[in-house]
């Protein structure tokens, strides 16, 4: 079994606060993976808002958030077992944030530091 | 009437009562390490009891008779003890026998002796098993055979488990007689995973003893119920799994009929649940949200509150907890579990190829649920899982209502094709 990252990234600010049925969604998502007992960790969300977000770049400049700059954004992660990253895609595939609001999902071999 | 009851029926139902509360009380003054001590007297008093009553009758307060005679043995062994060690070893000054004064079986030393040996019997070095057949036996009196019946396990099979986990109980330093706070809480996850398991062993037992399975049932209650009575073990935790533990009893009448099968959830009738265990359940689910903390008590104990609703959004609630339990902790029962809640939310069509993905083949109740999620479009498939998970299940109840839904669709398949 490998491990893979799956990084969710969003398309509009907007969508970061998702509904409750959009909320449930995407449990029903995650509990379904771990069902399989496919779920090595089960991530984080990264605030995108002001105050939680800055980009440090050379000579000391401090921007707010990602979000000014760039449109896509990074909302958090997951990390998931599987045979290979072709298993990963799948599951990928099947999150409903691509139904409900748009954005992509980058998926990441995770090779261990140790 | 009351003179007619032999001490025969009383007997053993005191010492249920009685015994390991005795051992306990007796183990802090001899310690853990000499357990066998503390038991031995406490057989020893109901010996003595079976002799007198028969004879004597039974007297007024049976329990304080057996305590006052606990207390004279353990006396009598201490002085024994003494004149060995003064007469013989010189050794040890008698003022290190200072028991004679506290020796004393109140209702808080009681208490107190029972929470320090629960604690103490809940040794993270013992497996889950050998951890259930000891605290059966030490905290609530179970002889061997008793235990046996309760994991349908041969009698040696439990002899072994019982030394082995004796072993590490007295190779174990731990002092009955000081209960602190750093040792509660290095060990309050071990005493609710064993009172949980005790709880679930006797709700879900392979045993067809409905009297022991309830008293396994009725057990844990009792243990727990003396967690909540102390500050430092009345946690949230602690108040989640009474929570839990009162509403799965509330059903314990309503899930085996008069025939001692299993009777389906959907098909229970729910006028044999116990409203007042559904509501103390209500009470201590209220005291467990106090904090901000969320365990897998606290889930489980939510997931069987919305079981006792009528609640039109019942089951995706139900469903929501689930995928938050199964993100603590995978279980091939809760992945089970959670994809008969998606179909209940998202019927049972779109259920199957959720329950496909979780690849359990091994597991009878795998089957069990691809036979009742195809019954609605695929009669044949249906029967043909339903019989895979007969083939696999090893509770003889189990297959006989498995039989009976293969039965039941073997005739509705009659009469849809010929």
């Amino acid at each position: 079994m490998k491990e893979f990252a799956l990084i969710f990234r969003l398309r509009d600010i907007a969508d970061f606060k998702p509904s409750p049925e959009q909320m449930q969604e995407r449990m029903n998502w995650l509990g379904s993976i771990a069902a399989q007992n496919k779920l090595a960790d089960k991530g984080n969300t990264l605030l995108p808002v002001p105050g939680s977000a800055k980009t440090v770049k050379p000579n000391n400049v401090v921007t707010d958030g990602p979000y000014t700059e760039i449109k896509e954004f990074i909302s958090g992660y997951i990390v998931v077992k599987a045979e290979n990253i072709d298993e990963a895609v799948e599951i990928a595939k099947a999150n409903p944030i691509f139904g409900q609001v748009g954005g992509n999902i980058e998926v990441r071999e995770v090779l261990k530091r140790d | 009437m009351k003179e007619t009851r032999s001490y025969n029926e009383l007997l053993p139902h005191l010492f249920r009562q009685e015994y390991a509360k005795m051992t306990a009380v007796l183990c802090r003054h001899f310690g853990l390490r000499h357990i066998e001590i503390a038991e031995d007297i406490a057989s020893d008093t109901f010996l003595k009891a079976s002799e007198h009553w028969a004879i004597n009758g039974i007297p007024e307060n049976p329990a304080a008779w057996l305590y006052t005679v606990a207390r004279n043995k353990a006396k009598d062994y201490f002085k024994h003890i003494s004149v060995f060690e003064t007469k013989i070893r010189h050794g040890l000054k008698p003022d290190n026998h200072k028991w004679e004064n506290d020796f004393e079986f109140h209702e808080e030393i009681i208490s107190d002796s029972q929470l320090a040996m629960i604690f103490a019997v809940c040794n993270p070095a013992n497996n889950p098993e050998s951890q259930i057949a000891l605290a059966l036996q030490i905290l609530c009196g179970f002889s061997v055979e008793e235990i046996a019946n309760a994991f349908l396990t041969k009698t040696e099979t439990v002899k072994k488990r019982l030394q082995r986990a004796r072993n590490n109980l007295r190779n174990d330093d731990f002092q009955v007689e000081t209960l602190t706070g750093p040792e509660i809480r290095s060990r309050s996850d071990t005493v609710l995973k064993t009172l949980y398991l005790l709880f679930n062993e006797g709700y879900f037992s392979k045993s067809n003893h409905q009297f022991i399975r309830k008293e396994l049932c009725s057990e844990a209650v009792r243990l727990i119920l003396i967690l909540t009575e102390n500050p430092l073990t009345n946690t949230s935790q602690t108040n989640a799994l009474l929570a839990l533990m009162c509403f799965q009893s509330s059903r314990i009448e309503a899930r085996i009929n008069e025939k001692g099968e299993a009777v389906l959830f959907d098909e229970q009738d729910q006028n044999r649940w116990d409203k007042s265990l559904i509501e103390k359940g209500n009470y201590y689910l209220i005291n467990a949200t106090n904090g901000n903390e969320i365990s897998k008590y606290h889930l489980e104990a939510g997931i069987a509150y919305w079981h006792t609703t009528d609640d039109k959004n019942k089951w995706r609630n139900i469903l929501q907890l689930y995928n938050q339990l199964i993100l603590i902790e995978y279980s091939p029962i809760t992945a089970l579990n959670r994809t008969f809640a998606f179909s209940k939310v998202y019927g049972q069509e779109r259920a199957i190829s959720e329950a496909e993905q979780l690849h359990l083949m091994e597991h009878n109740q795998y089957h069990g649920l691809l036979g009742y999620l195809y019954t609605p479009s695929n009669i044949p498939k249906a029967i043909e899982y339903y019989e895979q998970a007969v083939k696999l299940t090893t509770s003889e109840t189990e297959k006989q209502t498995l039989n009976r839904k293969i039965e039941r669709l073997k005739r509705k398949d009659d009469g849809q094709y010929r």
